[in-house]
């Protein structure tokens, strides 16, 4: 890709125009997206950093620098580290769900068979829907009255008696990993679909020829060479699940007794509920470097199996 | 492979298929279903899977008593200006990093793409202190500034790697011909580029569609709220109106379902793209 010769490095364009507006160019036409992301992503990040270090809120007016008193109260908050421990957990189980499903999917979708075409459409539906509709739809699914899981559940002779899903505090974050990983492992699939059907044929039957039987194909040929994409698809999905957001609030809103609370929605309830957005932001930043940390951890892996699969 | 052998192993790969299709489609047909169903049959404790007698009184709920159709409306204007913009000054950096002379293209990209990767609620905060001091609180400009931001660095990365595959000697004609940058970019890539303008502007008009964080802390009245904060605020003072809700679902989700369908094999293409690049 990078070995085509580019417009610019050649003759330049037309004769007449100068060499500065042509050189200007490029970087005209980049300018809008680096204000948008400059204005709307870049500098509330930094802003968010200096208002950690402030006891700014909206109640009290006030906005003084503190130093680190944010954080070292945030170290100090069994509320932060309740959330915390739930957004580890929910981040960690839903998204090796996600991929152990998503891989079974994708092997399955890669056989051939008629009516395939199907499935990996409807497979887009949980994808396409808005996550507010996810919840709300898990919350009639599970409801514990009139839910359609419970009465499944009750006629296959699983359950006695009706289950309360997401009202009580030992099932509600089960309900929600349930609900996440539905929305977003037939998407998961359908990226490690397209990772294997990049495995090339020959390797698979020259496996084959050596007398490796499916497993062994599968083992020794198709999952090395689908690592890279298995751990791109995972991180990404780490990432979003880490700051899951939308599900909790409107499902269970954190609760049955901060149950299900998680960094996202604690974070803005700190924001918008007691408008604390000194202590909000030192959160949020917590959040952000944490983030950060996944994706140096995930990066340095993907970056070690790319070199030694050189 | 035996003949019972092969039977055996495409009847599994057949059920297994089945178990995907009723994973992906179970829950929404059964929230379909729900839409047409009087809450009276909603509350039995054996639940109807087809609605006898159907009725449409939950569409005429969300409609006529919950003016659904306001939040669709500001839903539409966000949604569709964001993809405007997304897709305009999308197409003007993927052009620029692609086909000009750029020092450190790719690390530019990677910076763009790093960037879409801040958790959102690290800048709800102060993105908000900042939109009120600009009076764009309960605003359209306010959630399409927003989106924008969110939206262009896929539009940015998708379209780069789709203009990245088309000949470069369509420049060299172009350049011959006297054409410049912007002439090369409106009138020959842009026109070439159709179908994944159009599968990249599906893309960001979804991303803005189900957005909710920001349309929650943003918009505070029904004139300017999004369709996800409508469905979220949906809830009676003594029980859930499961029907009306499952109603608003079909009339948000379908219409998306319908594209999507339509787009599929593009769409699956472009978010690919990134993930499975040699």
């Amino acid at each position: 890709m990078a070995a085509t010769a580019r417009l610019g490095e050649q003759a330049g364009p037309r004769k007449g125009t100068g060499r500065l507006a042509s050189r200007l160019t490029p970087w005209l036409l980049l300018l809008p997206v680096a204000v948008s992301l400059g204005a709307v992503s870049v500098y509330p990040i930094f802003e968010g950093l200096r208002l950690s270090l402030t006891n700014t809120s909206l109640v009290t007016q006030e906005h003084d620098f503190i130093g680190l008193r944010n954080y070292e109260a945030l170290i100090a908050d069994p509320l932060f580290w309740n959330a915390w421990r739930h957004t580890v957990f929910f981040t960690f189980v839903s998204t090796l769900a996600e991929t152990l499903i998503g891989l079974a999917m994708a092997l399955l979708l890669f056989e051939h068979f008629t009516g395939r075409g199907m499935i990996r459409a409807a497979m887009l539906v949980p994808w396409a829907m808005p996550t507010v509709v996810t919840s709300k739809m898990f919350g009639w699914l599970f409801d514990g009255q009139y839910g359609l899981v419970n009465y499944l559940l009750r006629s296959v002779g699983l359950i006695d008696q009706n289950v309360n899903w997401y009202g009580s505090i030992d099932n509600a974050m089960a309900t929600i990993i349930i609900a996440d990983v539905w929305k977003t492992t037939p998407f998961m699939a359908l990226l490690l679909l397209a990772g294997l059907q990049t495995v090339p044929k020959s390797l698979i039957e020259a496996a084959r020829i050596d007398g490796a039987g499916a497993w062994s194909t599968f083992w020794n040929v198709r999952l090395p060479l689908l690592m890279p994409t298995l751990l791109i698809a995972g991180m990404f999905r780490a990432l979003d699940a880490f700051r899951v957001f939308d599900l909790v609030y409107v499902l269970t809103g954190g609760g049955p007794a901060d149950s299900t609370e998680t960094l996202s929605t604690f974070s803005y309830k700190i924001l918008f509920s007691t408008l604390q957005f000194g202590y909000g932001s030192a959160l949020s930043t917590a959040m952000f470097v944490t983030e950060a940390l996944i994706a140096a951890g995930f990066g340095y892996f993907i970056m070690r199996k790319m070199r030694s699969a050189r | 492979m035996t003949g019972s052998r092969s039977t055996l192993r495409s009847l599994l790969v057949y059920a297994g298929g089945l178990l995907i299709f009723a994973w992906s489609a179970g829950p929404f047909l059964w929230q379909f279903s729900t839409s047409f169903q009087y809450d009276a049959a909603l509350t039995q404790p054996t639940p109807t899977f087809l609605p006898s007698p159907p009725t449409l009184e939950h569409y005429a709920n969300i409609f006529v008593a919950k003016s659904f159709h306001r939040y669709l409306w500001n839903s539409l204007v966000v949604a569709g200006l964001t993809t405007f913009v997304c897709l305009a000054i999308g197409a003007m950096a993927a052009f620029a990093l692609s086909r000009l002379e750029v020092k450190g293209r790719f690390g530019i990209l990677g910076l763009i793409l790093s960037v879409s990767m801040f958790p959102q609620i690290a800048i709800v905060g102060p993105l908000y202190l900042i939109a009120s001091d600009w009076g764009l609180l309960d605003t359209y400009r306010g959630l399409v500034i927003t989106y924008v931001a969110l939206g262009v660095p896929l539009v940015t990365w998708v379209l780069f790697g789709y203009f990245d595959t088309l000949p470069r000697e369509i420049d060299e004609a172009a350049w011959i011909d006297g054409c410049g940058p912007i002439g090369l970019l409106v009138r020959i890539i842009l026109p070439m580029s159709l179908p994944s303008l159009v599968t990249t502007g599906l893309l960001a008009f979804i991303a803005a569609w189900n957005e909710f964080m920001f349309a929650l802390a943003f918009t505070s009245s029904i004139s300017r709220q999004t369709v996800p904060v409508g469905i979220a605020n949906f809830t009676n003072l003594y029980y859930v109106p499961w029907g009306d809700i499952a109603a608003a679902s079909v009339v948000v989700t379908v219409p998306l379902i319908l594209l999507v369908l339509f787009f599929q094999r593009h769409i699956i293409e472009s978010l690919t793209l990134g993930a499975v690049k040699e």
